[in-house]
């Protein structure tokens, strides 16, 4: 699975962040989403899914 | 539940998406409709006031799903056409093209809409901002360089003062406060913001209440204010607030105060559950009644909403959640988490107001009940865990200096 991200739809919300640390993260300065790894590790399928669901600004995107 | 109706969603935006969309994700495979009066598939607001208003968004970017996101997910959009009336007793949901959708389980997503100040109307120069129509009307406005006078001080009318100056409008904002945004995040940050809007060159008139639209020749002229000063215009936007989108279910026996009046778990009775804007529950920990009209609490609602019809009555879950939003004004991005309003006092915990870079705790009777960050995002996510565990305060305020440090 392949994760990509529009930084410039991202508002910042963090759900993302809360749910799935090891991929997700935010800029310090206005907490724009920032991608720590492409791939989604092991065991984190669920959480990243969610992470697509919760999204508001339906910023991220997974591929198969 | 394998019955045929299915589940009826009314309101097809933010929170309507959200839970017809978890119904599918859950595993949910009976028919799931969207109602929605807009004739637009589900769009983002946010931008609105913000990158669609000032032109840098196409309307096109702020949908939330593709048109095969939409197959992918078998749902049936009934778009462009207003729930009319709910016979509960019946399980069916009234349209007002005269149509009938029977259902098993409805959901209430109508949202709110914008109010117009007493005695006015909107159309010829006279503005609100809710709808995508309303965003590209004011837009057009704009583009002619009216001195455009903006009634009320919440966030929307900023966020707009803020994007008309930079499109070079003379604008003039009128608010009942000490400075817009006052009563939501308290004296201190809101005169911060309002000084950020003076020396961009928005007149602010505080303390001043606008009474009437004034129009001549079916054009609007002015606005007056309840001192009987006229502030002339030639165009006007009200941001006075919005109203619960509940009409529709008079006399159905869904219960409606404040929006719709749901349990813990957003059930309101009769198989009608509710999520988003026009959505209010009892606070799990304070039991205190909240609405709130936040972007990511339509989304976590919806989501709360699918889970619970998919779990059934007995087993469904209190909603819990942090309330998070965001404000976007002159490239400032303020953040807050928690319930900001009716705090009693404000406190900065790092950074500097001077320099638009701070984060600050809002207390109520002795306990952390949210926190704001402008510009200093990596610190604010980490009073998070004050505002979620209500923290006693001062007592956390040692705490919070480790969190942010660590942050
Ligand atoms: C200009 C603007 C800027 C905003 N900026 C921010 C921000 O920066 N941060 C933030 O957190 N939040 C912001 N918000 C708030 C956010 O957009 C809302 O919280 C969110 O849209 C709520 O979603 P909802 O689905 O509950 O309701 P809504 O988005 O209001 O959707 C309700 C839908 O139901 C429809 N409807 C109403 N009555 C009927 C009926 N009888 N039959 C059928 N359909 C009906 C409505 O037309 C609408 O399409 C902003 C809102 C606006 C207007
Ligand atoms: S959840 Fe979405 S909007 Fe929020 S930070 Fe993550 S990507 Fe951005």
């Amino acid at each position: 699975m392949h994760i990509t991200v529009n930084e410039e739809k991202c508002c910042g919300a963090g759900q993302c962040v809360l749910l799935a640390p090891d991929v997700f993260d935010q800029r310090d300065e206005d907490g724009i989403v920032v991608l720590l790894t492409p791939r989604v590790p092991a065991g984190q399928e669920a959480a990243v899914h969610e992470a697509v669901a919760v999204c508001p600004a339906a910023a991220i995107e997974v591929r198969a | 539940m394998t019955t045929s109706s299915g589940v009826v969603v009314v309101g097809a935006s933010a929170a309507g998406l959200a839970a017809a969309e978890g119904l599918r994700r859950s595993g949910y495979d009976g028919p799931v409709t969207l109602v929605g009066d807009e004739p637009h598939p589900p769009y983002d607001r946010p931008p609105l006031s913000k990158q669609l208003l000032a032109g840098e968004w196409p309307p096109e970017r702020l949908s939330l799903r593709s048109a095969r996101d939409y197959t992918d997910l078998d749902l049936r959009l009934r778009l462009g056409v207003p729930a009319a009336s709910l016979r509960t007793s019946a399980h069916l949901l009234h349209l007002a093209d005269g149509s009938r959708l029977p259902y098993d389980t409805l959901v209430v997503a109508t949202g709110v809409r914008a109010r117009m100040p007493d005695g006015s109307a909107a159309g010829a120069g006279t503005h609100v901002l809710r709808t995508l129509e309303d965003a590209l009307a004011l837009r057009e406005e704009l583009s002619g360089h009216p001195r455009l006078v903006i009634v009320g001080g919440g966030f929307v009318g900023v966020e707009a003062a803020a994007v008309a100056r930079a499109l070079d409008c003379e604008v003039t904002l009128v608010t009942g406060g000490d400075a817009p945004l006052t009563d939501v995040l308290g004296e201190t940050v809101a005169q911060v913001l309002a000084e950020v809007h003076r020396e961009h060159g928005v007149r602010l008139v505080t303390g001043s209440r606008a009474v009437e639209v004034l129009r001549e020749r079916g054009r609007t002229v002015g606005v007056r204010l309840a001192t009987g000063r006229v502030v002339p215009a030639d165009a006007v936007l009200a941001g006075v607030g919005a109203r619960p989108n509940t009409e529709w279910l008079a006399g159905s026996g869904v219960p409606v105060g404040d929006g719709v009046d749901c349990d813990v778990c957003l059930y309101a009775g009769d198989d009608v559950w509710a999520a988003g804007d026009v959505a209010s529950w009892p606070d799990a920990v304070s039991g205190e009644r909240l609405r709130v009209e936040h972007r990511t609490n339509a989304t976590e609602q919806g989501q709360a909403v699918a889970r619970n019809i998919l779990a059934g009555r007995a087993s469904a879950t209190a909603f819990r959640t942090v309330p998070y939003f965001w404000s976007d004004q002159y490239g400032l991005r303020i953040q807050v988490y928690g319930r900001t309003r009716g705090a009693d006092a404000v406190h900065v915990v790092d950074g500097s107001t001077r320099q638009r870079r701070f984060t600050a705790v809002y207390v109520r009777d002795g306990h952390v009940v949210g926190a704001l960050g402008i510009g200093m995002f990596r610190p604010l996510r980490a009073l998070r865990e004050l505002v979620a565990a209500h923290a006693p305060w001062p007592a956390a305020h040692a705490e919070a200096a480790v969190l942010d440090r660590r942050g």
